[in-house]
């Protein structure tokens, strides 16, 4: 089947040709995974919402205290654009031209290094700075070429049926564990851990055998232990990652931001205060709560009802993004389906899990849902990956 | 695809579906079930306020001396809850303390007790402020001591001494002044709560001191300014989170006081002088008062109570052994606005000035008897001398008390004797009331005295409230005093037989009397010179004013004080004119004539009245002297009294001439303006000069009343 679109399809480049504009543009409306895509737009508009009252808070006394709304918005829409042109990228182009993504990606991930370009925000050097005021952080790209090279690799073997071989699989596991070296480096420990356990997904749902999987998990588990062990994690990471455990004990800030998130949650209650009503969110006691705290702000303002509704959107989004998983007809499409999927669900469990103090405290965002503008567009453009799988698959069934 | 692969893909969708239910799970515990823990907790998310007092405003005199200022002193301070929490080691800091400070452990401890428990003092030594500050227990601490202190933070758990603002009340030329400044205590717990629910930022505070009394007490709000305050954003742990809000600090207005510190230094000066010439004539002298004013607005250029004690002693707190001293002497409460004095003759100004309203003639010839029967009581005249028939004018002169009580006859008969009803006219009340006697005079002083009108109106009221307490007396006749001496009990019966029928009835003993300043009439030292001011001025009776500018610490003119007519005297112009030109008179040929042999009255002629009150019981009577100058062109009204100090040419009229003669600058009979106590010879017509720095432009050489450390000489 794949070699069916590769035959037919093997010269097209990044978007299809124009003459054939009109025949695919139905197309590919048409066959587009529609709850998806509406799921993903409704937490966006939701995510806004919550940036807005997250920030007028603090520009309260700003000239125009909506201005930071209007950056969001014009991300936003750099995202959804960019997610669109992802779901255009032809397959096999996007599989060919892989390792440039890669390395690109990776590229991007060392700027931070270079005096005056890298920029240090919350004890992370992951950001770079871009004329105009803008900032990126290189790591979110990262997530998107570490899945796509994971699953190129992963899916050497034509033959759908067939186990990685060892090489494949420590060439995989080398495509992950470089970028999260240089994370780490960068102390932006929440990323490490997401882009850990998404390597561990691919490789297990590439099929590798069970004792690899078992002794890759166990080595994951073995050096954390061992780097907490040997102190090789600063002092502050070990109090981030172990702070939410007993938060009533610890006064550090890390400890004050998780008592003051649940108390913002729990004073939600059922229905919440209402929008701009939060005591915590408008008294601006909730630290960054306009991007890794901002579900503080819809368990306080919009209360359980609101914040469940809020989860739901993501458990839709993530439920297609596992169907589509599930029916890829080839591995390379199961695979970087299965890495959206493990990257979307473990980045929503562990932000909203440190807001509820049942996961340590890193600063990583709510998908589609934080404000921020680069982890916008991956999330983005991983939903238009998870469309060209489903246009794939679906083209394949005829 | 390979079985291996969709079962691992199965049970990554089942982990990340368990990992959602955990996390609805969790948001269902955390809002729904322990939501009202939560919302608590919000509430109790709160802002915390770091206050820094402004600089309080300074007081200065009318040409910019500084008679109250602010300086830095060493404050030891004890945070009782540090201490309570040592246990009995706290006493050990305490004895420490106490040793080092070179007092005793318990003048120490007594300062902790808070206001109204079980064996506290009274105040001001108790503690009157807040639990949670620390007490002042010292000031002036040498530094030496402070290091100790601060050095050996084991054995002063609780203990801190550092650097404080302070008042400091030493004013140029030695002034005391000090029921006119005031002083500062600690807000009351009475204080806060009358303030009630506020969240402004310059509200009160517990840790805040204000003005108790005086200058210090009246215009605190001005005084005071506005604190610096730094609001914190606090969390449930204690945590410091951010920043809310800051204000910077507003320094305190400075008052401009109508009293000069040179003159004011005198007239203490000369009312000492008065009370030991008392002393000297064998009298008890035991307290006095002195009043300057300018008749042509009110100011009150200087103001003497004795005795008196020095303000300083509030700062860093007062121990119990110096409040007791205080409360014996006496010295608290100032007799010029708040002692009350029968004005004996002083007051036959006001049944002059009744007499002249209702029409009597101001220039027949009255006789003045050595005394004048009423049943069985005698009037006297003082020293019981009689003149024959003089004038009216020469009556006040003289002051001959029978010519009044003739006058004060005629005035009860023609407003019905003892057939009068109780609304009947009462002419020498009603004159005593347009001068102000009776009401408070509105100086910008708190706790003023208003006095006493004896008249009609008085005794009614005296008897609705004192009558059941007569009736029931005359009732049950004294069993006590019976027991011991009936014949006592029987006179005490009898007359409380009489009050209680009929002691509403203005009789005509109380009327003679009321003529004379005698009976149950009592003003304020200041009251007179208000009402000796008005007949100077022609009529006004003005409300006195002891500042008459509030500025800005950056020399901005904030408030200029205008001038008050309290009341306007309603009398013909010829009766104003009759006291006018009659007062002089005292002075020149008169019961003032003694203390003001050889004072140049050709040049300053002095109209006065003198006053030798009787006071019930065997007490030697009161020594007024109440004058106005230059009698042709009134500028100063000038009163002092001395109670149990004798008669008042004697005892005060010295020390008022005295007064004079530094006003006008007069030595032996010349008359030099130059020489005058006030710079230019009059109080300033222009508001002091203050720097961008806060500091006033003070007057140049020896009268700037600062004794520099070259030595002024």
């Amino acid at each position: 089947m794949a070699k069916f679109y590769a035959s037919t399809r093997a010269d097209n480049a990044l978007v299809g040709a124009g003459s054939r504009a009109g025949a695919r543009g139905q197309g590919y409306w048409r066959d587009l995974d529609w709850i998806l895509l509406i799921s993903g737009l409704a937490l966006t508009v939701l995510g806004s919402i919550l940036v807005w009252s997250a920030s007028r808070a603090d520009l309260a006394s700003a000239n125009d205290p909506q201005s930071y709304l209007k950056r969001h918005l014009i991300n936003v829409v750099a995202a959804i654009i960019l997610g669109y042109l992802a779901s255009r990228l032809n397959y096999r182009w996007l599989r060919a031209y892989t390792p440039i993504i890669y390395g690109a990606s990776f590229f991007l991930l060392l700027l931070p290094f270079v005096p005056g370009i890298g920029v240090t925000v919350a004890g992370a050097r992951a950001w770079i700075d871009l004329p105009g005021g803008l900032t990126i952080q290189p790591s979110e790209f990262m997530k998107v070429a570490v899945i796509l090279m994971m699953a190129a690799l992963l899916s050497e073997r034509k033959d759908i049926e067939t186990e990685p071989s060892g090489r494949d699989f420590l060439m995989a596991l080398a495509a992950a564990a470089v970028p999260i070296a240089v994370i780490l480096v960068q102390n932006d420990t929440g990323t490490v851990l997401i882009l850990g356990t998404v390597a561990i997904s691919v490789i297990a749902v590439a099929g590798v055998r069970s004792r690899w999987l078992v002794a890759l998990i166990g080595g994951s588990i073995l050096s954390i232990l061992l780097a907490i062990q040997l102190g090789l994690l600063k002092e502050y990471q070990v109090a981030r990652l172990t702070s939410f455990i007993s938060p009533d004990q610890d006064t550090g800030a890390s400890a004050y931001n998780a008592n003051q998130a649940r108390i913002a949650i729990g004073g939600g209650g059922w229905f919440g205060t209402g929008l701009f009503e939060g005591p915590q969110t408008q008294g601006k006691f909730v630290p960054v709560n306009e991007s890794d705290f901002i579900f503080t702000v819809s368990g306080e303002e919009l209360g359980f009802l609101g914040s469940v509704l809020l989860i739901l959107l993501l458990a839709v989004l993530l439920w297609r993004a596992a169907m589509i998983a599930w029916k890829a007809d080839d591995k390379y499409g199961r695979l970087v389906a299965t890495g959206v999927l493990a990257w979307l669900a473990f980045q929503t469990f562990e932000n909203i899990g440190m807001t509820l103090g049942i996961m340590p405290i890193t600063g990583i965002p709510l998908p589609f849902v934080s404000a921020g503008g680069t982890s916008m567009m991956a999330v983005w453009i991983a939903i238009g990956l998870l469309q060209t799988v489903r246009l794939h698959e679906v083209r394949a069934e005829i | 695809m390979s079985e291996r692969s969709n079962l691992r893909l199965i049970i990554l969708g089942i982990l990340i579906f368990s990992l959602f239910m955990t996390l609805i799970s969790r948001l269902f515990y955390l809002q729904v079930m322990e939501g009202d823990e939560y919302r608590a907790a919000a509430e109790n998310n709160s802002v915390r306020e770091v206050v820094e007092p402004a600089v309080r405003g300074l007081i200065l005199d009318q040409a910019g001396r500084p008679l109250v200022s602010n300086r830095t002193s060493i404050v030891v301070t004890i945070d009782r809850q540090k201490l309570n929490q040592q246990g009995e080691k706290g006493d050990l800091v305490i004895k420490r303390l106490a040793k080092i400070l070179g007092t005793t452990p318990e003048s120490v401890s007594e300062r902790l007790l808070p206001c109204g428990t079980e064996g506290a003092p009274k105040p001001p030594i108790c503690w009157n402020g807040s639990t949670y500050q620390a007490v002042p227990v010292a000031s002036d601490v040498d530094p030496q001591t402070a290091l100790t202190i601060m050095e050996k933070r084991s054995e002063f758990a609780g203990v801190t001494a550092k650097l404080t603002a302070v008042r400091e009340y030493s004013g140029p030329f030695d002034v005391n002044a000090a029921h006119i400044l005031g002083y500062l205590g600690p807000v009351t717990e009475d204080q806060i709560t009358e303030q009630g629910q506020s969240d402004a930022y310059d509200r009160l505070r517990r840790t805040d001191s204000i003005g108790r009394s005086g200058l210090e007490n009246f215009y605190d709000t001005q005084l005071r300014g506005k604190p610096s305050v730094t609001t914190l954003e606090v969390d449930t742990s204690g945590q410091v989170t951010g920043t809310v809000d800051q204000k910077p600090a507003v320094s305190g207005d400075y008052l401009v006081s109508t009293l000069d510190a040179k003159l004011q230094s005198v007239v203490e000066k000369q009312l000492v002088a008065a009370i030991q010439r008392a002393q000297g004539q064998g009298y008890p002298g035991d307290s006095g008062a002195a009043v300057v004013v300018d008749v042509r607005n009110g100011q009150v250029l200087a103001m003497a109570s004795y005795p008196t004690y020095d303000p300083g002693i509030w700062v860093g707190g007062v121990s119990q052994k110096q409040y007791k001293s205080l409360v014996k002497s006496d010295s608290l409460s100032s007799n010029a606005t708040q002692g009350l004095f029968a004005p004996g003759s002083t007051y036959k100004v006001v049944s002059t000035a009744a007499a002249g309203k209702e029409g009597y003639s101001l220039y027949s010839d009255y006789q003045c008897p050595k005394q004048v029967k009423l049943g069985t009581q005698i009037f006297r005249n003082y020293e019981s001398s009689a003149y024959g028939r003089i004038s009216l004018g020469r009556a006040l002169e003289v002051s001959c008390n029978t010519v009044f009580y003739g006058l004060a006859d005629r005035m009860w008969e023609a407003a019905g004797g003892n057939d009068a009803k109780r609304d009947s006219a009462d002419p020498i009340a009603d004159a005593a009331s347009m001068f102000g006697f009776g009401t408070p005079t509105g100086i910008d002083l708190p706790g003023e005295s208003a006095g006493r009108v004896s008249g009609r109106t008085f005794k009614v009221q005296n008897w609705e409230a004192k009558r059941d307490t007569w009736c029931a007396n005359a009732i049950t006749g004294y069993p006590e005093t019976r027991k011991t001496d009936p014949k006592l009990a029987d006179y005490y019966t009898a007359l409380d037989k009489e009050n209680c029928a009929d002691g509403f009835r203005w009789r005509e003993g109380d009327a003679l009397n009321a003529a004379i300043g005698q009976g149950d009439t009592t003003v304020t030292p200041l009251q007179m010179a208000m009402a000796y001011a008005a007949i100077a001025n022609g009529g006004t009776v003005y409300e006195p004013k002891l500042v008459k500018a509030i500025m800005g610490a950056d020399g901005s003119v904030i408030e200029r004080v205008a001038p008050t007519v309290k009341s306007e005297l309603d009398l013909p112009k010829s009766t104003i004119k009759f006291l006018q030109n009659s007062l002089p008179g005292v002075t020149s040929d008169g019961s003032g004539k003694s203390p003001f042999i050889g004072f140049p009255l050709n040049q300053i002629p002095v109209a006065s009245k003198t006053g030798s009150a009787q006071v019930t019981g065997d007490k030697v009577s009161t020594s007024w002297f109440a004058s106005y100058a230059p009698a042709n062109k009134p500028r100063y009204a000038i009163v002092m009294m001395v109670t149990q100090g004798g008669t008042g040419s004697k005892t005060s009229g010295p020390s008022v001439r005295k007064i004079y003669e530094a006003l006008f600058g007069i030595d032996g009979t010349t008359v030099n303006p130059n020489k005058s106590v006030l710079i230019g010879g009059a109080p300033s017509k222009e508001l002091p000069v203050i720097r961008p720095d806060g500091t006033p432009v003070t007057p140049k050489g020896k009268m700037s009343g600062v004794v520099t450390a070259a030595g002024s000489g």
